[in-house]
């Protein structure tokens, strides 16, 4: 059961970070419908979160329940990727930030959709839902930035520059995920790769981005091992349930 | 909501006169109740009140976002986050609407914005007080909300097709929006003494600004009663006060909080709460960009504006693109 905790724990982290940097956004996106948008894909993730929160406090059994899991753990015990703790940066930046995750995100909830635990199926089916819209918004807008002024085409590739490398990550595995992949309740990432490098490559083609050359990947998110921006972001997202221990908000 | 009664008179003075038959035929629809409709014939004084109520409003929804965007990083629990954002999410939408109500009136968002960034369109005072706390989120949807509601409600029936249609579905947002502020007005208040001291601080900071989100009082505004007649309002601004007042102090007493008026009492023979005055001197200060957050929440928007403008002109440059290339 500790492998599972760990497993929907790593989705439950990445959901719940990369919606709260969406929600940064709001009072500050670059159109009124983006403030709609980016929300709600905000909301979308932190729904996810919550329900894989749940699950996982269920699993441990140890009665932490969804925020004692999102407010009272350490950077250090934080399972996300090391990509969606990255900050907004530019709209450049964020749009990358969610291409490169949903185009992972799709095909990976759509595989654990046929997982043998049947709560991360039940997540998972809702999420692939919700995943889809997210990609084709991200790579909507991409194409718009690398196929539009000299000045969006030349921030989406930087953007792209800057975050390629911590791409690499969504395909790692380890010891907890090959268990859980060999009882049939996990996906094995790199079985989705060759999708997400298909969606990738068809929206830069048409932005007319180019994939950075380095091979280079960025890795320690799942071990807990951050940027140093997770702590920053833990601190602001912490500080209530932090200042005042024991409160019922 | 929102639109605080500053419907300038002096501007409905018409340039042309319009032809009395048509001004009478034009009443006798809105005494019949009959909704006026975008391509339908209205005076011209009409016209220029509804944009500036509707946009108004509509600014007031977006500027809103602001003073709670402020608390969506730091909301206490991953229910609350959800409910703010979801909250937030709705003013954007509703933004959006009025905005789309406004067009039908021949005015562009793109002018109507732009008024809004050079400081030249007003938006409701309420929104240029600072959130200093999370219990400020509870008192923006219990008050801000609830007065928004009462002042709302009655514009469902404002004679103008569109902006009626588009406040019967605002209106049903913001009674969700006020029961949630209430509800966190609620768990603070029966929470530790320090929640509870963080409620009663937010009450004491938004009750008198949330009183004059209804405008000045009917002996001092400068509002005409065109607008009661042409059925674009329905109430005077010191009645939906009063109603507002009515609804809320025995909210209130029931959170056991202490509203920040010594004078407030219940006038048994009227049915009515009486509270004390308003210092009209801080409405005033307010609404010439003197409040606490005037500056801060319009640079904020310029800001949001300004960082944004590569991306506009990228969408239109694809968009460009696009249709040249369709042509081909």
């Amino acid at each position: 059961m500790a492998l599972l905790f760990d497993y929907a724990l790593r989705q439950a982290d990445s959901a719940l970070i990369l919606g709260h940097r969406l929600s940064e956004w709001i009072g500050h996106a670059p159109l009124l419908e983006e403030e709609l948008a980016l929300g709600n894909i905000a909301l979308d993730l932190i729904g996810e979160a919550r329900a894989l929160y749940a699950h996982a406090g269920t699993v441990e059994g140890k009665g932490r329940d969804e925020d004692a899991l999102a407010y009272r753990r350490d950077a250090g015990a934080f399972r996300n990727l090391l990509l969606v703790e990255q900050p907004n940066g530019d709209f450049a930046v964020t749009i990358i930030r969610q291409l490169l995750y949903s185009a992972f995100a799709h095909p990976f909830w759509r595989a654990l959709g046929q997982s043998r635990d049947a709560t991360l199926a039940a997540i998972a089916a809702k999420a692939e839902k919700e995943a889809a819209y997210h990609l084709r918004h991200a790579g909507e807008w991409l194409i718009r930035l690398g196929d539009g002024t000299a000045e969006s085409h030349r921030r989406a590739q930087a953007a792209l520059d800057e975050l390629w490398p911590y791409s690499g990550e969504l395909f790692e595995t380890d010891a907890v995920e090959l268990a859980l992949i060999a009882e049939g309740v996990a996906v094995d990432p790199a079985t989705l790769r060759p999708e997400w490098e298909r969606t990738v490559a068809a929206v830069l083609a048409e932005a007319t981005l180019a994939a950075p050359a380095g091979e280079w990947m960025q890795s320690g998110g799942r071990s807990g091992r951050h940027s140093e921006h997770l702590g920053h972001l833990l601190a602001t997202m912490q500080f209530l349930q932090r200042a005042y221990p024991g409160a019922v908000w | 909501m929102y639109t605080q009664g500053l419907l300038h008179a002096k501007d409905d003075d018409r340039a042309a006169p319009e032809p009395a038959d048509r001004l009478a035929r034009f009443q006798a629809r809105i005494d019949a109740e009959e909704k006026i409709e975008p391509n339908d014939w209205m005076p011209e004084a009409y016209r220029r009140t509804l944009v500036r109520m509707i946009s108004q409003h509509a600014h007031s929804e977006i500027v809103g976002m602001l003073p709670e965007g402020n608390w969506l990083t730091r909301a206490p629990s991953l229910r609350r986050k959800a409910a703010l954002l979801a909250k937030v999410q709705d003013e954007g939408g509703h933004g959006l609407y009025l905005y789309a109500a406004a067009e039908t009136l021949g005015v562009s968002r793109e002018e109507l914005m732009e008024q809004l960034l050079l400081g030249k369109a007003k938006y409701s005072s309420i929104f240029n007080y600072p959130t200093l706390s999370w219990a400020d989120i509870g008192a923006i949807g219990w008050l801000v909300d609830g007065a928004a509601i009462m002042n709302q409600i009655p514009l469902c029936r404002c004679s103008y097709g569109p902006y009626a249609r588009a406040m019967i579905r605002i209106c049903k947002e913001e009674s969700f929006h006020q029961r949630q502020g209430f509800e966190i007005m609620l768990t603070l208040a029966r929470g530790t003494s320090e929640q509870k001291a963080m409620a009663q601080d937010a009450l004491d900071r938004w009750w008198w600004p949330s009183l004059m989100m209804f405008g000045p009082s009917d002996t001092q505004s400068q509002h005409s009663d065109a607008s009661l007649r042409w059925k674009i309002k329905r109430f005077s601004n010191d009645e939906l006060r009063q109603k507002f007042v009515d609804a809320t102090v025995p909210q209130g007493r029931f959170l056991g909080l202490a509203f920040p008026d010594a004078d407030l009492r219940y006038d048994e023979a009227a049915g009515h709460w009486r509270f004390g005055a308003i210092d009209w001197a801080e409405f005033r200060a307010v609404l010439a960009g003197n409040g606490p957050c005037n500056r801060q929440r319009l640079a904020q928007r310029s800001a949001a504006d300004e960082r944004g403008r590569w991306v506009r002109a990228a969408a239109t440059a694809h968009a460009e693109k696009r249709r040249a290339r369709a042509a081909e």
